[in-house]
């Protein structure tokens, strides 16, 4: 051997144990309801971090004074096009991240490096309105996707082999899954996405172990049922209300809070009523599914306005008083302050937080809107009405800051729609089952006065004591921006059309810090801590319903932009 | 408007009323599809897929199934369709495969090859978007394209179903079509498998 090859050997040999740990982090450390509770600082074990919703990172290495020294530790690609919209999921060194195209990749959290990948082949005749996935739900020894042909598939964490498949609904009837599972007390629980092809939405809860399915809630009710007088005939069989986004959950009372969807179709002639469970939240018992408690933010919508994003659970004062609150930033353009009161579902306050021109008041006691029916669209009539169709916010979910006691919304202000006369809708199978030709919900985007706003994206912070915006950073464009907020003071966000990654300080707004990325960033970000270094990460990867809310700026202002697609999860630290 | 669904009537006794030209080509046309159709068999596809001598059927219509004229294709009308199966009088939508979009133009307006796939100035294309499988039905009159309702990919009929724009990796599959009296017939198979990305 010449003493170059020799050299040579000598130094990959030396690489060989720093590949081997690599390529085995430490062993799994199984995921209880206990460290689901209480999870511990340094991981990130579900879809927002806690029960509770909030998208809070204790950690706080990263902080206010240091995010500037922020860079790149890896980045891997994940070899999908469309929306990347699930957080990094990590415990203990294992980073699981799910993709369009029913994906899941386990990574080594501190490099990267693939452990394995599962990738549901689904069928090819399958039609996908929404390719995108929010992630997995962590439990026990397993990981748990819900996938895009309504499957919900359980694989060991470490191996990635498959445990169980349950079929939960009928892909031909266009039932499918988009949400994070929720885990908890031994099930796994999910519901089917479909409000425009008139599925009938539910929660079904399936034994973590076997798949047994324990047990499913419709959110349209029946005749005879609670709120089952709220539709006319059967109108409830295919009334929509479908659940897009993970539940959170209150483990002292047992009860997992739900969003529920915009009825079907979108024109209101035929169901005339409130319509319930639609464009609610409902407080499911996790034992039995039985529903405790809801708050329907308003109903008989005509809007389109899903309020899918459960309600973030949190204790804190409002209006003077400490309250359980359930707080939710609606669709319809209202932040909501709701009252946990066992299994009731108490109306607190609620203030608009873009502008709606659809609400002339709010009952103080109940919380019901009266409409300006002038601007509820139907038959007969194109109506104009504000905010949009894809609201003052739609899933991308809001964050809560204990520390800096703030609510922080990603906002879309300025931006209404208008929708023509709607055409009479006869439900069928495996289409879609809006009411209003599809061009004209494509092209319903106007501006609030039409023209170009100065700005349309906002990240606000409200002061849940108050009431009262505390702060709000204002863009250009348009917002698709999860949000993620830490112990270090710092709000960090994506979602504009720039491709950046940005880091805000949480208690006055100013920007600290931003990256341009490959692509839009529409994921929901995470941090976590390996070997006493702590991580920011995000899935760079636009599409789905931001590629079209732009394709609808686009057309108002006349000319196309262009936003690069394809998935890259990004991980970040300090510079050393 | 259709026409009432013809009894028995075999393709090659059909072409008697087409001028000899358009009848040779068609000829020619469905001996290929023939000689393709074993492939389609061996690949599983078979059993539902197009065959040549098909006619077409409006997807979703009232009533018996009626085969198609051109004339009951309205220009700038896109319309969705599937093939007949004659044998069991019905339409073969077992599989959204097989769902077709039938576009009509002027003959004037297709070059010689697109002239070839169409019959009276109706163009086949496969209507499951090549992105995620949607039904590409729209039409945009100023662009002269069919777009996805889901994701806004746009195709060119009139240049083989080419993708313009839009997340769409590929082209819309084509059929050829042939005329069996005033009936549209499917004249072979599809010009690539039908179908979305996964």
């Amino acid at each position: 051997m010449t003493p170059l090859l020799n050299r040579l050997a000598a130094s990959l040999l030396a690489a060989l144990p720093c590949l081997a740990l690599q390529a085995a982090p430490a062993s799994y450390t199984p995921v209880t309801d206990e460290r689901l509770r209480n999870p511990e600082p340094a991981n990130w074990l579900q879809y927002r971090g806690n029960y509770g919703g909030w998208g809070y990172s204790p950690l706080a290495r990263v902080d206010d004074k240091n995010v500037s020294k922020l860079r790149l530790a890896w980045a891997f690609s994940t070899g999908q096009t469309d929306g990347h919209q699930a957080p990094p999921v990590v415990n203990n060194g294992y980073m699981y991240v799910t993709t369009p195209g029913s994906q899941v990749i386990a990574l080594d959290a501190a490099t990267g490096q693939e452990l394995w990948r599962y990738k549901k082949e689904v069928p090819a005749e399958m039609l996908q309105l929404h390719p995108t996935n929010r992630g997995v739900a962590l439990y026990g020894d397993k990981v748990y996707v819900a996938t895009v042909d309504c499957h919900l598939v359980a694989l060991d964490a470490k191996t990635g082999k498959v445990a169980w498949i349950k079929a939960v609904g009928d892909w031909k009837a266009l039932q499918y899954m988009t949400l994070a599972p929720l885990a908890a007390k031994g099930k796994i629980m999910v519901g089917s996405s479909g409000g425009e092809t008139g599925v009938r939405g539910f929660v079904a809860a399936f034994d973590a172990q076997t798949g047994a399915e324990a047990w499913r809630t419709y959110t349209t009710a029946a005749p005879g049922e609670p709120g089952g007088d709220t539709w006319p005939g059967d109108t409830h069989k295919n009334g929509g209300g479908s659940i897009w986004i993970t539940g959170t959950y209150d483990p002292e009372a047992n009860l997992s809070y739900w969003g529920t969807g915009n009825p079907a179709p979108w024109p209101t002639e035929g169901r005339q009523g409130d319509n319930l469970y639609t464009t609610s939240t409902i407080a499911l018992d996790v034992d039995s599914g039985a529903i405790k408690g809801h708050h329907q933010y308003h109903p008989n919508d005509a809007w389109d306005w899903d309020e899918v994003s459960a309600p973030l659970l949190i204790d804190t004062d409002i209006k003077g008083r400490r309250v359980k609150a359930a707080v939710h930033a609606g669709r319809n353009g209202y932040l909501w302050m709701l009252e946990r009161d066992g299994s009731k579902i108490n109306f607190v306050d609620a203030v608009p937080y873009v502008h709606n021109n659809v609400f002339t008041a709010i009952d103080p006691k109940t919380g019901r809107p009266s409409y300006d029916v002038s601007h509820k669209p139907g038959l007969g009539k194109a109506v104009g009405f504000c905010p949009s169709l894809w609201g003052g916010k739609d899933w991308p979910p809001e964050a809560w800051n204990p520390k800096t006691g703030l609510f922080y919304i990603p906002a879309n202000n300025n931006l209404c729609a208008e929708l023509p006369a709607a055409e009479p809708a006869k439900y069928k199978k495996g289409d879609l089952h809006i009411g209003y030709p599809i061009e004209g919900v494509l092209g319903s985007l106007r501006y609030r006065d039409g023209k170009a706003p100065e700005t349309i994206g906002e990240l606000q912070a409200w002061d849940l004591k108050t009431g009262k915006l505390a702060w709000v950073q204002k863009f250009p464009t348009f917002m698709w921006a999860p949000l993620m907020t830490t112990g270090g003071n710092l709000v960090f966000t994506g979602g504009t059309n720039d491709r950046m990654f940005r880091a805000f300080n949480a208690s006055t707004g100013q920007k600290l810090w931003e990256t341009p990325t490959p692509s839009g960033v529409t994921g929901v970000p995470s941090s976590f801590e390996v070997n006493g270094e702590q991580y920011i990460a995000v899935q760079s990867g636009w599409g789905v319903d931001a590629q079209r809310m732009q394709s609808g700026i686009d057309s108002l202002v006349g000319k196309p932009t262009m936003v690069p697609q394809g998935g890259t999860v990004m991980v970040y630290k300090l510079d050393k | 408007m259709s026409s009432p669904l013809p009894c028995d009537c075999q393709v090659r006794h059909c072409h008697d009323r087409q001028p000899a030209s358009v009848a040779r080509r068609k000829i020619i046309q469905i001996a290929a599809a023939g000689l393709a159709a074993p492939a389609l068999l061996a690949a599983g596809l078979a059993a539902a897929a197009p065959m040549p001598g098909d006619r077409l059927v409006e997807d979703d219509a009232d009533g018996p199934p009626t085969a198609l004229r051109p004339a009951d294709i309205r220009p700038g009308k896109p319309m969705l369709a599937y093939p007949l199966d004659a044998g069991r009088r019905a339409p073969r939508d077992e599989s959204r495969l097989n769902k077709l979009v039938l576009v009509r133009f002027a003959e004037a307006d297709l070059d010689a090859e697109t002239l070839a796939r169409s019959a009276g100035g109706v163009l086949a294309f496969s209507a499951i978007c090549t992105h995620q499988g949607c039904d590409v039905k729209t039409w945009l009159a100023k662009e002269k394209a069919l777009v996805c309702f889901c994701h806004s990919s746009k195709f060119l009929p009139l240049s083989g179903g080419q993708v313009v724009s839009g997340p769409a990796p590929r082209a819309l599959a084509s059929l050829p079509l042939a005329l069996d009296g005033d009936q549209l017939v499917i004249a072979g198979p599809f010009s690539a498998a039908p179908g979305g990305t996964t």
